[in-house]
């Protein structure tokens, strides 16, 4: 059996393929004299992040050197991905201070919560992100490595909104 | 009389051999380079027409980038999968590039060059017979094709170079017949006499605007290239019939592509754009040779094979891909009738004029032919437009069949329905 098409009436105008090439070559040929470019050379030229971004840590230190942390246990507490390994230490005078204190880039999955429910304002998340390396185990940052970097930290919330802070 | 200059006769036969070597290398060098840089200009149209950048790291402007690819390509391995045909899988890509280069040999790319020992042709190999050369090397370059389809034992290579040879010869015959109107219209088949012929009475393509069409099309669809390109429709067939090539070999075939274009190109500016001729001038025709005029020539011809090759380019970004059974009912239904019925007008259009006696370089010839060269372009613009040329296959049926084929339905049904009661 004839299977019956449906057969489209549609103007010339529409159906025509002679119109429709010339179009298309006018509008191709527009783009060719007059590109609208939006790529970033990336080396020489680098997007803006946003004040949120949040990249790889960074601890804080205070004014003589040392970490922030007070070795409280929170962050490793409320990461979901498990990737902050914390051992307290404890000096004569009762101030704690963390003995071990390694982030595993990998394993993090950039939420935030670390920085957010840190009492000190110690660890911070990053406004960075070139963070490529040769072999995995670089990836673990322990605590020597979060202090001395450098880069500006994330904002989590933009403090000029009203509902910030 | 002035006295004879030694640099406007025909040189000596030692010179003339000296020279046309030198002519062959300088023509190879040039075209390698040209073919080369061709694909950067094609990926870097292809990045402004897309808003993008395109190649940009390798030297200035990327500039080096074909150095750096042709690099890449002699570094890599050669495959060669389990069951090839090995002599004909080393040969193919070879003989797709061969007949694209060797077809150079007769187009004439300047005037004459005037030299202490003689005049020499700015073209490799002046035959009398120019333009059937061109047809018949020309038409050897789909053997590389389906040579390498079929070696590859590769179904997909093979349903490439299968398509290919079909595309290709449906469309050669469009190509020969529109080229049978420049060959009345010069008289010859000599290239050099088509240019000579174009300088006389005005280009061919403002007289014989169809045949430069067909001309273009056909050679779009001889080349592979969008929107003919399905012989490596990527999306059907992975690449074709280079699917399993790799390094240079494959790194040949696509050379071969830009070679095939650019000797399309300069085929067509020298069948239809007047050649090496510049326009609205009179003194690089006329007159004794002299070196200026050479280089300039040879510039203009350059120009305006480079003006083609770049709409090519164009063209390629911006159609999208025939499905098969518009390609061939656009060459058998469609082109090839145009080719036959506009031969037939042409012939009859110059037999008449010479018939009432006017002279094939003067005003009225020309008048002639490009008025009814208009008409024929309204003419075939007003087919094209309603005729609904490459449009979904439905809408070719003509309302009645479409009419017919639903009564029969209608009545089957009904009947087979009585039949179930």
């Amino acid at each position: 059996m004839a299977i019956t098409v449906k057969v489209m009436e549609r103007p010339i105008g529409e159906a025509s393929y002679v119109r429709a090439t010339l179009k298309g070559l006018a509008l191709t040929l527009k783009h060719l004299v007059d590109p609208h470019r939006v790529t970033i050379q990336y080396p020489e030229e680098k997007w803006d992040l946003s004040p949120r971004w949040r990249g790889t840590h960074r601890m804080l230190t205070t004014e003589d050197g040392t970490a922030k942390c007070v070795a409280c246990g929170l962050c490793p507490t409320v990461c979901p991905a498990n990737c902050i390994k914390l051992v307290p230490g404890e000096d004569e005078e009762g101030n704690r201070f963390p003995l071990v204190f390694e982030i595993d880039e990998f394993r993090c999955i950039f939420c935030g919560f670390c920085q957010e429910v840190c009492p000190e304002e110690a660890i911070h998340m990053g406004r960075h992100y070139e963070n490529a390396e040769f072999n995995r185990a670089r990836f673990v940052y322990d605590l020597e490595r979060l202090t001395a970097q450098t880069h500006p930290v994330s904002e989590l919330w933009d403090p000029a909104h009203p509902r910030g802070e | 009389m002035p006295p004879l200059d030694a640099s406007q006769l025909p040189p000596s036969t030692l010179f003339f051999l000296l020279a046309t070597v030198v002519k062959m290398l300088a023509i190879f060098t040039l075209y390698m380079v040209v073919v080369a840089y061709t694909t950067l200009a094609e990926r870097k149209v292809s990045a402004w027409i897309q808003d993008r950048h395109g190649p940009n790291r390798v030297g200035p402007w990327g500039l080096l980038q074909v150095a750096a690819d042709g690099l890449k390509n002699f570094m890599k391995e050669e495959t060669m999968p389990g069951d090839v045909y090995k002599p004909l899988f080393i040969l193919a890509p070879a003989l797709a590039f061969c007949s694209a280069m060797i077809a150079w040999a007769v187009i004439p790319f300047g005037a004459p060059l005037p030299t202490p020992w003689g005049r020499i042709d700015l073209v490799v190999a002046d035959l009398p017979i120019g333009f059937l050369y061109v047809l018949a090397i020309t038409s050897l370059g789909v053997y590389g094709i389906v040579l390498a389809g079929w070696s590859s034992n590769n179904k997909y290579a093979l349903l490439g170079g299968l398509r290919s040879s079909a595309q290709m010869i449906s469309y050669e015959i469009a190509m020969g017949m529109s080229t049978v109107c420049v060959l009345l219209v010069a008289g010859n088949v000599s290239l050099n006499a088509i240019v000579a012929q174009q300088v006389a009475t005005g280009w061919n393509v403002l007289i014989l605007s169809i045949a430069a069409f067909i001309f273009l099309v056909a050679a779009f669809a001889e080349t592979n290239r969008v929107p003919f390109d399905l012989p490596e429709a990527e999306s059907e067939l992975i690449a074709g019939y280079h699917a399993e090539y790799s390094g240079m070999k494959f790194s040949m075939f696509f050379i071969a592509e830009y070679a095939n274009v650019l000797t399309a190109s300069a085929l067509f500016v020298s069948l239809f754009f007047g050649g090496w001729d510049i326009p609205f001038t009179r003194w690089d025709n006329a007159g004794p040779a002299t070196v200026t005029k050479s280089l300039l020539t040879v510039a203009m011809f350059g120009f305006k094979t480079y003006s083609c090759v770049l709409f090519y380019i164009w063209i390629r970004w911006t159609l999208p891909r025939f499905r098969y059974d518009q390609l061939m009912s656009l060459g058998w239904k469609f082109m090839l009738p145009l080719a036959l019925v506009y031969i037939v007008i042409v012939a009859s259009a110059i037999l008449g004029l010479d018939a009432a006696g006017v002279a094939r370089t003067g005003w009225a010839f020309k008048g002639a032919m490009g008025s009814i060269n208009l008409v024929l372009l309204i003419l075939l613009f007003f087919v094209i437009d309603r005729g609904r040329l490459i449009s979904p296959a439905s809408s070719r049926i003509d309302r009645e069949r479409v009419a017919r084929i639903r009564r029969a339905t209608d009545t089957r049904s009904t009947l087979g329905s009585g039949e179930a009661h």
